[in-house]
């Protein structure tokens, strides 16, 4: 089954070379994807991402549902239009999804999960709800685009509605605001300034075509990860899934332990692990040696060994970059068997890069 | 070299063979073979950021696994066309890659090799077989 999202002619008509992910045929690249990269590293770039889910979560008893279903802590969110980063978990621990919640209404949090999980998500959702008497609604006939870079918010305000400019020109980082039926908040999944902006599928193609006019450049699902990874960001089903805990994929700055009788879905487990010392720790690596850092490659690292989770060549470094999970006595340097070779990196602590800057020593 | 997309109007010089995992052959007036990849998998596989080249008086088989391309995306081997010994190796890929994408039948050229049984070139496909072939794979 393959699916298109209401861009699909657009990307077809940029010259996207489209592939399939998750069950989407989305566009990898519209040339070069280091070209792409770049240009969202110096000016602005957009992105299709309305193969994402969008969910709404309705009823009074919202907060309550989410304080149970989700290991970060939703009474963070007390303004309208406030965003959460946080991982769903099982009751083992593991990372059923990761995903951002938004604070709207105590009646009203909307949630972006991811295209590859949809369907196990909507099913744990569902599940969840019965307690909490909680609607949840999919909201397939929106769309998604995000405009990442320096210059996104200057490009993109003017494109806007007059009656949500100035507000949308305010937002504090990790806040939205409604339009009508659209969305725009300042997130996003590149370690640049920008907004990612929820609207209907048929003003999709137009929006898309009026930020091109405005110099805003394609940027394919290629240059979204090499971007992600540099910024730090964890990819859902690469770096950590169902069988993995947060505290074992750098996320456990995402788990609110603090109130104590906050019972969360998965929270005696990770306790367990807490008490115990996780085995293993996410970490990044910068290769020192020539060569390429690709996913599942074998690291030789402290007391035992480790794999590469997420692994590229990070164009803004020009430097083979990886996240890895490692034992946690590995110390700060270590060796990435490839192809039967073992080279020599030095493991960092992530981001990479943030705001078009190195982060890290070369 | 495993290549699953579409083919495009690629440029596909005619004096030139062409192997099924998209290396090309240059038979030279001296006797020795230069081999690249196509210009239609350079543009599949995207932004090369590091060749990994054989070493220089190694012998290797036709069909041998013998370098590697690694773009953003991912690490290809690279198959040799004819059994024989490297000659010469592209030095210059290794501070600039991107030669391969640019110019993928002349700076970007991999290695050249002494052929054994130089006969092993008549088993590739001339231009006009290595574009219908682009089309087969295509579709």
């Amino acid at each position: 089954m393959s699916n298109k999202t209401p861009l699909y002619d657009e990307h077809v008509a940029d010259g996207g070379k489209i592939v399939d992910f998750a069950g989407w045929e989305m566009p990898i690249n519209y040339g070069s994807q280091i070209e792409e990269h770049n240009n969202v590293r110096s000016d602005a770039g957009m992105f299709d991402v309305s193969h994402m889910t969008v969910v709404d979560l309705t009823g009074e008893r919202t907060r309550e549902y989410l304080r149970h279903l989700l290991a970060n802590n939703v009474d963070r969110l007390q303004e309208s239009g406030k965003a959460l980063y946080s991982c769903m978990l099982n009751e083992r621990g593991g990372v059923i999804d990761d995903l951002i919640v938004y604070y709207i209404r105590e009646d009203f949090f909307r949630m972006v999960v991811n295209a590859g999980t949809r369907a196990k998500d909507l099913a744990w959702l569902e599940q969840q709800s019965v307690d909490y008497s909680v609607t949840v609604t999919e909201r397939p006939e929106l769309a998604m685009i995000a405009v990442q870079g320096p210059n996104a918010r200057a490009k993109t305000l003017p494109l806007l509605s007059d009656g949500v400019r100035e507000a949308a020109a305010a937002l504090q980082p990790f806040y939205g605001v409604f339009d009508g039926e659209w969305f725009i908040a300042r997130t996003g999944y590149t370690g640049e300034d920008g907004f990612e902006i929820v609207l209907p599928a048929e003003s999709a193609a137009d929006f898309w075509g009026r930020l091109r006019a405005a110099g805003v450049r394609p940027t394919g699902l290629g240059a979204r990860d090499t971007l992600r990874l540099e910024a730090g960001m964890n990819l859902y089903g690469t770096d950590m899934d169902e069988n993995v805990s947060p505290l074992e994929s750098a996320l456990a700055w995402t788990v609110a332990w603090e109130p104590a009788d906050r019972d969360f879905i998965g929270r005696r487990t990770l306790e367990a692990q807490r008490a115990a010392g996780a085995g293993r720790k996410l970490v990044g690596l910068v290769l020192e040696d020539k060569g390429v850092l690709r996913n599942h490659q074998l690291v030789r690292a402290g007391s035992g060994e480790g794999e590469i989770t997420s692994g590229s060549f990070s164009p803004t470094l020009q430097r083979a970059i990886a996240f890895a999970r490692v034992p946690k006595d590995t110390g700060d340097r270590c060796q990435v068997d490839i192809r039967g070779r073992l080279l020599n990196a030095r493991v960092v602590k992530p981001p990479f890069v943030r705001n078009g800057k190195a982060q890290i020593e070369l | 070299m495993n290549l699953s997309s579409e083919a495009n109007m690629s440029n596909i010089p005619v004096e030139l063979k062409y192997a099924k995992s998209h290396e090309w052959a240059r038979h030279n007036d001296d006797g020795s073979v230069t081999v690249g990849i196509s210009d239609n998998a350079q543009d599949q596989l995207g932004d090369m950021v590091y060749v990994e080249l054989p070493e220089v008086g190694q012998d290797v088989t036709a069909e041998e696994a013998c370098a590697v391309v690694e773009s953003v995306k991912a690490a290809s081997d690279v198959y040799t066309p004819v059994s024989g010994e490297v000659v010469e190796v592209n030095e210059a890929l290794g501070d600039a890659p991107e030669r391969v994408n640019q110019d993928a039948y002349g700076a970007g050229w991999l290695f050249r090799i002494q052929p054994s049984n130089a006969s092993e070139l008549d088993g590739l496909m001339n231009g006009d077989a290595y574009a219908e072939f682009l089309e087969d794979e295509a579709h």
